[in-house]
């Protein structure tokens, strides 16, 4: 594989400002939307991304207006330049987001009650903010497992929205990339090595990286209650910056 | 100039302009040896009709037949016409002959110099207006010339265009003139070629690359596969005209799994174009340098999605990239890439050769030259079809397609695969051009075009394209990975008449949603099928939901309730 | 040869056995230069030697490409193309694509799966068959298409596609 031969952002990268919400904001021109956004305090909705890890895009809760250009865009990967004028909150989006949560609860099994990660959920909480109390659409009650053959942790298949952070924080964190996904489509499922039980695996260090990684119950310690699962994937974006600070000198 | 010969006495290296020359010269003299040339169609719709055993029951019978009738049996192209598979054409009586079986052999060869020598039955009328409506640019061999053999290709013209592009012309020329000519990209978005060839060629990147989109995997299209297996060294040619103009030292033809023949075509030809120094180091004797090489799909609809593809090309799953970055900037390996579908390559020769002009005064204002369509379903002339943008729907399936048979009535014409939508009879007088398409709530996409009659019912058309859709999605994102599912599940509860007016308004909400947050084209585009038959054909959609029934006679006999379904005993 | 980059082999991966075919995949995998990009290609190229693809020749593949695991598994299961289980002695594939779907294409499956008593994606107990879909072949000209062990035959009907399965099920 030969690169292109375009090394890493220059120092001295040009500052632009644009406006967000109808407040004037300024930021990098090798920055995101999010970047920008969170810096200034406005909230945007994500559950796929995660600071410290690669964007994906998948979710598409943090889909945002961006005038002149007639399809909405992800702020996760979309970089800011000068004069560009974002709306992060409408009616419209407002309904999307919702869609999309009510797309996810019905897609796998979740069952807050029962859950190690009841009250400490990041589905849970987005659900709350943007004021999900009912789903819409039939729920599919797919048949999906539970891989409690690891020696340390468990992966139940039945509260994983796919969002992949665990997928790359060990392919790009970690470096041994233990997780992917089989299949397609509706189909996709989180496997470990080639489908096999994730205590078989010849790859994984146990190094519990996916576990704080994940934003649901659906990978958690063996050990842990019903609400007792906390996640702290803070350290992630400390070892991305490390990381880069390294790759600089 | 190279000197050395192969023992057929060509060149074995094109270094100039005369070379060329040479070659085609000697193929010109040899193919003069014989009076008469009879070619047999090898296309896969052919071949599963017999029509190798046809070719080589003709050589056998060309063998045993007189000096009268010497000519040379040899693999041809397609004649457009599938339904009368397997098709053999005789050059230069400009007979056609159809349905042509192994026992019919001796009496073509016969009908060489006696016309009449052949059944009546087997003859095709080739000035019927299936033929001499369309315009004729990409398929402009017409299938008349051995796809495997480059000389012939360079007898009539072939590479031309390449040596006069790498050695009279700049890149920036080049890229030029793509732009006059107005080209739009052949795969559906209609993407101006020459800007994006302008963007790639201006991008910063060690490295560009060139691929060749032959993932043609809207079901119901394959004149990407007719194109491939009868031109591939034109559609080549076109490829390292651009990879010239953009500045590429590699490229990619990424063809799907489903066309063993295509790919062994291409390869073939990549192979034999390496061999005369028209591909590799020093291409036509000059200083630039770009090889090419097949990747296989494996079947995924998806990988036809550029970015996709992409992805399957650097080995991995076929999922989309969030653009921006578009390819042009930043693609294969982060480099500038150049992406274009088959057809869109196959007209770049004809471009340089006989200008931007010319090719301008074909078609419409904002849609230049000619479209192949493949025409199907419902229609008496199923094939292959080539048609100046801006022609009607109107013409092409009842002037050219010869309308629909057996007494039945046209309903719809489905347009741009599992993105497009159906057009129903009241607009016929539709011009083919990506706007128009467009504002009818469908889209041109590669070229498939689908005829339904009354025996269609559009709840279970749409229900069908659901299917496929939901089936293909990559499952990046949640919108198109759950929403496809939902959709399909609320089309299925209609053809089985338990559904609702409520679900109806939530099916209309949903497919906003996914149209407007799906990632890239595939979930953007499912709800397509969903919107345009409601917005045409709402009623059959109120029968289903309101009066349980199918008035097509599909999801039930007509005039049965839908929740009662036949009994099985 | 392409220009992804040439990984170096310190110690070369034995193949999982003496069989002669593995010479295919090798000549593939060295083509394209050991690089991780050549993962499609070599699967394919185990596919078409031996018919399918089981856990030693994916570990086989991961290895010389040094590809993790999990993406080799995800590739593989990915694209339709792959197969993870061995084929039937004979494929019958049946077209759904849009124009054979018009055509009647869904009947002839229907008759495939009442002749061979299975569904579609599924072989015959006795191994004798496996009945695919498939979401287009290209033969629209000719719809409804179904191809018989590599072949494709156009213009079919419920009656021609039973004939041909009777006589392989004999």
């Amino acid at each position: 594989m030969r690169a292109c031969g375009r090394g890493p952002a220059e120092a001295g990268m040009r500052v632009v400002t644009l406006t967000i919400n109808g407040h004037d904001v300024s930021g990098r021109d090798d920055e995101t939307v999010l970047d920008v956004s969170r810096a200034h305090e406005i909230e945007i909705p994500t559950l796929c991304q995660l600071d410290g890890i690669s964007a994906w895009g998948g979710c598409r809760l943090c889909l945002v207006e961006i005038e002149g250009k007639p399809k909405l865009q992800p702020a996760c990967t979309t970089v800011v330049s000068e004069d560009m004028v974002i709306l992060t909150e409408s009616a419209k989006l407002k309904s999307y987001r919702k869609m999309i949560i009510e797309m996810l609860f019905t897609e796998g099994n979740h069952i807050c009650s029962v859950c190690v990660s009841n009250g400490n959920c990041e589905l849970q909480h987005m659900a709350q903010s943007l004021g999900v109390d009912h789903v819409r659409l039939p729920y599919l009650y797919p048949k999906r497992e539970v891989d409690a053959t690891h020696e340390r942790f468990v992966f139940d298949g039945n509260r994983c929205i796919l969002c992949t952070r665990c997928v790359r924080v060990c392919d790009e964190v970690e470096g041994a990339h233990t997780w992917d996904i089989q299949g397609r489509g509706i189909n996709s499922k989180l496997i470990t090595d080639l489908g096999t039980p994730w205590g078989e695996s010849t790859s994984c260090t146990s190094c519990g990286k996916c576990v704080e990684s994940c934003p649901t119950g659906a990978l958690f310690e063996k050990g842990k209650g019903a609400g007792e699962m906390t996640k702290e994937p803070q350290f992630l974006s400390y070892l991305a910056e490390m990381k880069k600070a390294k790759e600089s000198e | 100039m190279s000197e050395e010969r192969n023992h057929d006495n060509y060149p074995s290296r094109i270094d100039s302009a005369d070379d060329l020359k040479v070659v085609a010269e000697a193929e010109r003299k040899r193919q003069q040896q014989f009076k008469n040339r009879v070619f047999v169609c090898m296309g896969t719709a052919c071949q599963s009709c017999g029509s190798a055993e046809v070719l080589a029951a003709l050589k056998k019978a060309a063998e045993a037949g007189g000096d009268d009738s010497s000519c040379l049996v040899s693999k041809g192209g397609c004649q457009g016409n599938c339904a009368a598979a397997p098709l053999v054409a005789l050059q230069p009586q400009d007979r056609l002959y159809q349905h042509v079986k192994s026992e019919d052999a001796p009496s073509l060869i016969k009908s060489i110099s006696d016309a009449n020598a052949i059944s009546k039955d087997l003859v095709c009328d080739n000035k019927a207006p299936f033929f001499e409506k369309q315009k004729r640019v990409v398929t402009e061999f017409r299938g008349l010339i051995d796809p495997e053999r480059v000389e012939e290709y360079i007898a009539v013209g072939g590479f031309e265009s390449l040596m006069r592009a790498v050695s009279e012309m700049t890149p920036e020329q080049v890229i030029q003139e793509m732009r006059k000519s107005g080209l739009r990209g052949r795969g559906g978005a209609g993407y101006p070629t020459g800007l994006k060839w302008s963007t790639v060629a201006k991008s910063p990147g060690a490295h560009r690359y060139v691929i060749c989109n032959a993932d043609e995997g809207d079901p119901g299209a394959f004149m990407n596969r007719s194109v491939l297996e009868d031109y591939p060294f034109r559609v080549l040619e076109g490829m390292i005209i651009a990879a010239y103009a953009v500045g590429a030292d590699h490229g990619y033809v990424y063809v799907r799994a489903e066309y063993p023949l295509a790919v062994e075509r291409v390869e073939a030809a990549l192979k034999s174009i390496r061999k005369i120094g028209l591909l590799g180091n020093n291409i036509g004797g000059t200083k630039f340098s770009f090889d090419a090489e097949v990747r296989l799909g494996a079947g995924a609809f998806v990988c036809g999605e550029e970015t996709a593809l992409i992805s399957s090309i650097e080995g991995g799953r076929g999922l989309p990239r969030p653009r921006p970055p578009y390819p042009a900037e930043s693609g294969l390996w982060g480099c500038p890439t150049l992406i274009n579908n088959v057809e869109t390559y196959a007209n770049v020769p004809v471009i340089i050769q006989r200008g931007a002009d010319w090719y301008s005064a074909i078609g419409t204002e904002k849609c230049k030259g000619t479209k192949t369509f493949a025409l199907s379903g419902r229609v008496k002339n199923t094939g292959l079809v080539e048609v100046p943008l801006g022609t009607t729907l109107q013409e092409v399936i009842f002037d050219i397609g010869g309308g629909v048979p057996d007494g039945h009535a046209f309903k719809a014409v489905q347009t741009g695969g599992p993105a497009g939508g159906c057009i129903p009879a009241t607009l016929l007088d539709t011009p083919i051009d990506y706007e128009s398409l467009q504002a009818l709530g469908s889209f041109m996409g590669s070229g498939g075009m689908i005829v339904m009659d009354d025996t269609s019912c559009m709840v279970d058309v749409a229900k069908f394209f659901m299917q496929f859709c939901m089936s293909e999605s990559c499952g990046k994102c949640v919108p198109c990975r759950v929403g496809t599912v939902h959709l399909h599940d609320m089309l299925d509860r209609m053809t089985k008449g338990e559904s609702s007016m409520e679900e109806l308004e939530m099916m209309e909400s949903l497919c906003d949603m996914v149209k407007d947050t799906s990632l890239c084209g595939l979930g953007q585009g499912a709800p397509n099928p969903v919107v345009s038959t409601l917005k045409f054909f709402r009623g059959e959609y109120l029968a289903h939901i309101l009066n349980h029934n199918c008035p097509a006679g599909v999801c039930a006999p007509v005039g049965e309730d839908l929740r009662r379904p036949a009994c099985a005993l | 040869m392409s220009l992804s980059s040439v990984s170096p082999i310190s110690k070369a991966v034995a193949p999982p056995s003496d069989d002669k075919r593995w010479r295919i995949v090798n000549v593939t995998m060295r083509r394209l230069g050991y690089s991780p990009a050549a993962l499609i290609e070599t699967l394919h190229a185990v596919q078409k030697s031996f018919g399918y693809l089981d856990e030693p020749a994916m570990r086989y593949v991961a290895r010389s490409l040094h590809v993790p695991l999990s993406k080799v598994y995800g590739v593989a299961t990915f694209y339709s193309h792959f197969r993870l289980k061995p084929e039937g002695l004979h494929t019958c594939v049946v077209c759904l694509g849009t124009a054979c779907y018009i055509k009647g294409s869904a009947k002839l499956l229907a008759a495939a799966e009442q002749c061979g008593r299975i569904r579609a994606a599924e072989t015959t107990p006795d191994g004798k068959m496996s009945l695919l879909t498939a979401r287009c072949v290209g033969a629209c000209g000719i719809a409804p298409a179904v191809v018989f062990d590599g072949l494709v035959l156009g213009g079919l009907t419920p009656e021609a596609t039973r004939e041909k399965i009777e006589a392989w099920l004999k």
